[in-house]
């Protein structure tokens, strides 16, 4: 059995306002194996870049914080690790691609200097050498001319080779685990390509475990091992890539295949699923699927389904996939 | 670099803007400047014979090129009271007033970022409040009451500080310093008062930009995130005040420069007025709004050196 890099646990992340509490993220839980590509899917307004943001350390402070749960990273936990021990793990351990690469990037510092600094804080070496090592990144992310590139400015980049420093600068310092927040979205679809082998490779070369974000099954389906479906701060189901997309469980999962398009049959409508996502908090009990599910009954509205899984790892949370008491002892399944 | 081009063209468009306003405010203004030189006893004759000396029997647009011409050669022409060149008399007082200006400026940079960040860092916490109120409060104080009060309660207990009259910076650094520094911190404290809410209020804004949280994500130091990162953003609004504050400042020497009876060019502002030394002002005005021009356009430069996507614009 291949080891776990990162394991987390019942996570919960919420945001503070005058209104209340805002539980973004609410119980989360998922596991990323070294070598690993696990996608994370699901609308927007889910909680994914906030789980994210909770495994980095870097959920704002001013109105965010992690109020429950567990991180963990080759068995050490993060939420309770020290300021200078996540200093020592961001960046060189786990490192992140956020999801928007323009504003990401520092306006007044050289694509050079801050690709430098990534290099410096945890490899102590001349500026020389990090200027060498910043170019060779710049190539292996495939940016051209990268010797003048390092003398630029962030304005002076496109949204698609800004998103590539990013990518370079997240893998500068070889991290065991790399979060992709949407990396691809704000990019037309040939260089999203490029960005997805480009992430491949990396996987590949250097086995580096991705956490691949993206409301785009279609890149799922291109890239990843395994995936989770999240839906209003929850993971809803979970399995192998091969398996979600062609026993979909979850009501929602359905859903979201289904408004997948497909060139093959031209049809007259997309499907999209009926309803929004609900905000965070308003939901107070059942499950936060129930008002757009087609199938809700009405246990839906009033328990939360418990997440279950079956022997393949195939894990669904829905009433529908047994996980009423009755049906407990009929199936062989565990509960998590 | 035709950014700086351009900056540079205005500068010039201000000063003719300026001095055309200066010589015709002048040009209207109540009070014959060469009665007044002569006194009340003095005939026609006497009055003609002069004003051709000065060469006030000219038209309007010779006068003006006329004065152009003397900003240019540093000559002003001369002072009814002092019978000296006007300009002599000004480069006698401005290292006073100069000194005055860039020692308060310092204190209110060294003062208000630091003091920006400790509170933008304690955003909503109550010291960033405390602090928030008392400089409220500071705004809302006179100059020259803050003068008054500083040379009762600091300069009249403590022996450094000279209450009154200047040491020249030739004859003690030491004595310089202390004649300039409460006067410097009189003109400071107002804009202290002022700036501080511009610092924290860029300070915060920034650091609640994408760009920071990469920055964090690279595992850098917090010190590192702030001097660096936000910092070096925030100060391209905050250069904006500072030029403005600098202007503030060297109004404020001609108040405090009367409170600490310092020899500078405000307080020969002031009598010049008084006497109507109809040369001596017009000489200060179009040399007081030269530096705050020049101020601006370092300002507008200093934008360029700060932030490349003003610099690399085309
Ligand atoms: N700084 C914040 N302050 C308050 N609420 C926040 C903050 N950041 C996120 N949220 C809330 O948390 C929830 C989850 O946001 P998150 O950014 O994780 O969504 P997402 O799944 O990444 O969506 P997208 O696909 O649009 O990126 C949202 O409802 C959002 O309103
Ligand atoms: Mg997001």
């Amino acid at each position: 059995m291949t080891r776990k890099v990162l394991e987390v646990k019942d996570l919960r992340t919420s945001f503070f306002s005058p209104e209340g509490e805002i539980p973004a993220v609410d119980g989360v839980n998922f596991h990323l194996s070294e070598g690993e590509i696990l996608g994370i899917v699901g609308e927007s307004g889910c909680g994914k870049s906030v789980t994210s943001l909770s495994i980095m350390g870097l959920v704002p402070t001013e109105n965010g914080k992690v109020v429950g749960g567990s991180i963990r990273f080759h068995g050490e936990e993060l939420t309770k690790a020290t300021a200078k021990r996540m200093r020592q793990i961001r960046g060189k351990e786990i490192a992140m691609i956020y999801q928007e690469p323009m504003s990401s990037l520092n306006p007044v510092f050289t694509i050079g200097s801050q690709l430098m600094e990534a290099i410096r804080t945890h490899n102590k070496i001349s500026r020389e050498e990090a200027a060498k090592k910043a170019i060779e990144m710049l190539n292996l992310v495939g940016l051209p001319r990268a010797d003048e590139l390092i003398h630029e400015y962030p304005h002076q980049l496109s949204g698609g080779m800004c998103q590539r420093v990013m990518i370079a600068m997240a893998v500068a310092c070889g991290p065991k685990v790399l979060i992709a927040d949407e990396p691809t979205t704000a990019l037309d679809v040939t260089i999203q390509a490029q960005i997805l082998d480009l992430m491949k490779n990396l996987n590949q070369e250097l086995n580096t475990s991705i956490i691949m974000i993206t409301h785009d099954l279609g890149v799922v389906a291109e890239l990843c091992d395994r995936v989770a479906v999240m839906y209003a701060g929850k993971i809803v189901e979970e399995g192998s890539v091969d398996v979600i997309f062609q026993q979909p469980k979850h009501p929602y999962t359905i859903g979201l295949i289904q408004s997948i398009p497909d060139i093959r049959f031209k049809k007259d409508r997309l499907y999209s699923i009926p309803g929004y996502v609900p905000k965070p908090g308003t939901i107070k009990k059942g499950c936060h699927f129930a008002q757009r599910c087609e199938h809700a009954f009405d246990v839906c509205k009033e328990e939360t389904p418990k997440m279950v899984v079956s022997l393949d790892g195939h894990a669904v949370r829905c009433f529908l996939h047994g996980t009423l008491k009755e049906e407990k002892h009929d199936r062989n399944i565990i509960k998590s | 670099m035709t950014y700086v081009v351009r900056r540079f063209l205005l500068l010039v468009v201000t000063l003719i803007f300026i001095s055309v306003i200066t010589f015709l405010v002048f040009q209207i203004l109540p009070g014959d400047p060469v009665r007044t030189m002569l006194g009340p006893d003095a005939d026609e004759a006497q009055v003609e014979t002069l004003k051709q000396q000065l060469g006030l029997d000219q038209p309007g647009h010779v006068q003006y090129l006329h004065l152009v011409e003397g900003f240019f050669q540093g000559d002003m022409g001369d002072s009814i009271r002092f019978s000296r060149p006007v300009t002599g008399l000004i480069m006698e007082r401005l290292p006073i007033t100069l000194s005055l200006a860039v020692i308060s400026l310092i204190i209110v940079i060294l003062v208000t970022i630091p003091l920006g960040i400790f509170s933008a860092k304690r955003e909503k916490k109550w010291s960033d409040f405390f602090l928030s109120s008392f400089t409220q409060l500071g705004m809302a104080v006179p100059t020259f009451f803050v003068g008054m009060v500083l040379i009762l309660f600091i300069g009249m207990s403590f022996q450094f500080f000279t209450t009154g009259g200047y040491v020249p910076w030739s004859e003690s650094i030491t004595g310089a310093i202390g004649s300039l520094i409460l006067p410097a911190l009189t003109i400071a404290l107002p804009q202290i008062a002022i700036s501080f809410r511009y610092v924290r209020n860029a300070i915060l804004e920034q650091s609640k930009l994408d760009y920071v949280r990469t920055a964090r994500g690279k595992g850098v130091s917090e010190a590192i995130v702030i001097y660096k990162h936000v910092l070096r953003n925030s100060l391209i609004p905050v250069v904006t005040v500072f030029g403005l504050i600098l202007a503030e400042v060297i109004a404020g020497t001609i108040v405090v420069e009367q409170v600490f009876s310092l020899p500078g060019i405000g307080r020969l502002l002031i009598t010049a007025v008084s006497y109507r030394d109809f040369p001596v002002v017009q000489g200060i005005v179009l040399y007081i709004a030269l530096v705050v021009v020049v101020i601006n356009f370092i300002v507008d430069i200093l934008y360029a050196v700060l932030d490349p996507r003003i610099r690399l614009k085309s």
